[in-house]
């Protein structure tokens, strides 16, 4: 029992990055862009927290400087595929390359620096309930964040007159257009939050998780949560519970190498493979024409909106 | 006429001889390029302007490389030192285009006739932090989080192992590998599942400093590796294993000076003053003069880590009391010693 605490309370964690990339891809492949630029903006994000909290000592002025280089790196994309309508799926991987070259680069003072990490915040009251206290209740402010930016992010979605917006755009960005909406301006919107939100990712991994920098510390962080945007089928909630899949599988995988249980037969390498494979196979799925509509494919995803 | 003037500048002086490096990583502030940092500042002030050296740090295995390591060639540089795994094909395609160029390689297999490599016997500190180890766990688990199931890997595992039941055969090493030498993310995910199944000393075979920065977090001991992370855990860290590199370079530079080099394999330890561990906490007295002496009897020769009885993790016999593993043995080692929790990936 004490054990399955401790994994699912790891679970938690390990699940935040991803979900906080992985909104903000939601609203962004929502609004109808592809951005495949999220690890080299959490990258960016990453190094970008460690340095400012290095240097000014405050973790705080870490996590807005993240925010705001990540949504610093989106707005190049936004500029790059929306104004001048360049390719999406080679600017966002061209992104993806400049922030692993770029975060290398300024961080490089900064390898194995040691920095206080944020210090975990019991809730008090609920921190004391048995078993769900200690799962729940006992994280950094930023766990609570992360869950509070879900119900925020499916509450604009499904229920605001924007967020109606944003999916119209990206079901039919001409009707929008004629509805009298500004697509690009909308696009531009939803592309910088996915920014921040994968800026906050970064700075997840280098103030709270794991609190210090080194090159590609994301290690494709990134591009799970991609992945778990495919794999949630682009609705809120199932990305919710994509990313603590994913989290408890990494976490439980570690587990049972070492116990001489049955599952530990299986190969390591196959669960750090899973939410991959599910990947692979939701996109075969979809690729059927008629599926896509059941599985909500934002159906002008990816494709460039020339005003007529 | 520019060629023959610089002909002529390059006869006139006595030239220093042109040493370079090749890092796998960033140099940062401990770890495995770390270490080779310290070797080259050591020689360069041993030697002074009888060397000239150079470093490339953040060099990728494969391809890039090889543009490196040829571009060193080719730029007049005499002697060059690889120091990672992957580099050995690039350098030994290089190596045969440059003949007169000497080349050192870490870690590797192949050697060429102006090639030679060089590996630490690591596995001898391992031992040592093994006692060290044991003597600061209570519940007798200690978890060890590994990279890649290669023998290198797994002979420090094994020494480790060995070592810790010497002062205890009680003691359960658990092992968690994390597919990837450098993930910090992952390497603290391990170092705590570790430590919830119940370790009370953590150590790694792996890159970065998670493992003993979150040791220190959950309040368990560490033993560090590569690089002491004292600073990273000044709570936790019982002691380092680490790697020094001034002494084998300097031998090779002298080598190549006076024309005496050939191509050779090196395995050193701590005889040679390649592989140290280092005890940065305050150990009982008795466990603190056996690791000393321990540590004096692997440099007389007196002693060798894998001496038997030793038996694999099924319970079968490898060697009888007395006998010893050869390096052969120890080159190609695939199997967990008794003791050992996990599994050898296959």
């Amino acid at each position: 029992m004490e054990l399955f605490i401790v994994i699912l309370y790891a679970t938690i964690q390990a699940c935040i990055p991803l979900l906080l990339a992985g909104l903000g891809e939601l609203v962004c492949e929502k609004s109808g862009v592809l951005n495949l630029g999220i690890e080299g903006m959490m990258l960016m994000g990453a190094v970008t927290a460690f340095v400012v909290a290095v240097e000014s000592d405050s973790l705080f002025l870490g996590f807005v400087m993240a925010i705001f280089a990540g949504t610093l790196m989106s707005a190049c994309f936004a500029f790059l595929t929306l104004v001048l309508r360049a390719n999406q799926v080679a600017s966002g991987l061209a992104l993806s390359i400049f922030g692993v070259g770029l975060s290398a680069f300024i961080g490089l003072e900064y390898v194995g620096k040691p920095l206080q990490g944020l210090e975990n915040f019991f809730i008090s009251y609920l921190s004391e309930i048995p078993l769900i206290g200690r799962v729940l209740f006992q994280h950094d402010i930023i766990v609570y964040l992360s869950f509070g930016l879900f119900f925020a992010v499916h509450r604009f979605l499904y229920h605001s007159r924007l967020g109606l917006v944003v999916r119209a755009t990206g079901e039919n960005h001409d009707a929008a257009h004629m509805m009298g909406y500004s697509v690009i301006k909308i696009r531009v919107l939803a592309v910088l939050f996915g920014g921040m939100m994968a800026g906050l990712a970064g700075a997840y991994l280098t103030l709270v998780y794991t609190p210090l920098w080194s090159e590609n510390m994301t290690a494709g962080r990134g591009w799970i949560a991609l992945a778990l945007v495919v794999f949630a089928a682009w609705r809120p909630f199932r990305l919710l519970v994509g990313a603590l899949l994913f989290g408890f599988v990494s976490i439980t995988q570690l587990f049972l190498q070492s116990n001489q249980g049955f599952l530990s037969a299986v190969p390591t390498e196959l669960f750090t493979s899973l939410p991959y494979l599910t990947t692979i196979v939701v996109l075969v799925v979809i690729s059927v024409a008629q599926r896509r509509k059941n599985l909500s494919v934002p159906s002008n995803l990816g494709q460039v909106f020339e005003p007529r | 006429m520019a060629f023959c003037g610089l002909f002529w500048a390059g006869q006139a002086t006595a030239d220093p001889l042109k040493v370079a490096f090749v890092y796998i990583s960033p140099i940062g502030d401990a770890g495995w390029t770390y270490q080779h940092e310290l070797g080259r500042k050591a020689i360069e002030r041993e030697f002074g302007d009888k060397i000239e050296t150079k470093y490339i740090e953040n060099v990728a295995e494969g391809p890039d490389s090889e543009r490196v390591i040829r571009k060193l060639a080719s730029s007049g540089y005499d002697l060059i030192f690889g120091t990672s795994f992957g580099y050995m094909n690039p350098m030994l395609k290089v190596a045969k285009r440059f003949p007169k160029v000497v080349f050192e390689h870490a870690t590797g297999y192949k050697t060429a006739k102006n090639m030679g490599n060089f590996s630490p016997r690591f596995y001898q500190g391992r031992y040592l932090s093994g006692v060290a180890a044991a003597s600061k766990s209570k519940k007798n688990v200690i978890g060890y989080l590994a990279a890649f199931p290669i023998p290198e890997v797994i002979r420090g595992i094994n020494a480790f192992t060995l070592g810790a039941q010497s002062i205890n055969p009680k003691i359960k090493v658990k092992v968690v590998w994390t597919n990837s030498w450098f993930d910090p993310g992952k390497e603290a995910e391990a170092a705590s599942s570790l430590i919830a199944q119940g370790a009370d000393v953590v150590t790694h075979h792996t890159d970065s400093v998670a493992a003993v920065k979150t040791a220190n977090d959950k309040g368990v001991y560490a033993i560090g590796y590569h690089s002491n992370m004292f600073k990273h855990g000044e709570k936790a860290q019982i002691g380092a294993v680490i790697h020094k590199w001034d002494k084998f370079y300097a031998k090779k530079i002298r080598q190549v000076l006076d024309g005496t080099w050939k191509s050779s394999s090196a395995w050193e330890g701590i005889n040679e003053g390649m592989v140290d561990f280092v005890v940065t906490s305050n150990l009982d007295e008795k466990i603190a003069s056996k690791i000393k002496d321990l540590r004096s009897d692997i440099v007389s020769g007196n002693f060798h880590p894998f001496t038997g009885p030793i038996h694999n993790q099924k319970g079968s016999k490898v060697i009888g009391a007395g006998e010893q593993l050869d390096d052969k043995d120890l080159l190609s080692m695939d199997y967990f010693v008794k003791g050992v929790e996990g599994k050898v990936g296959k």
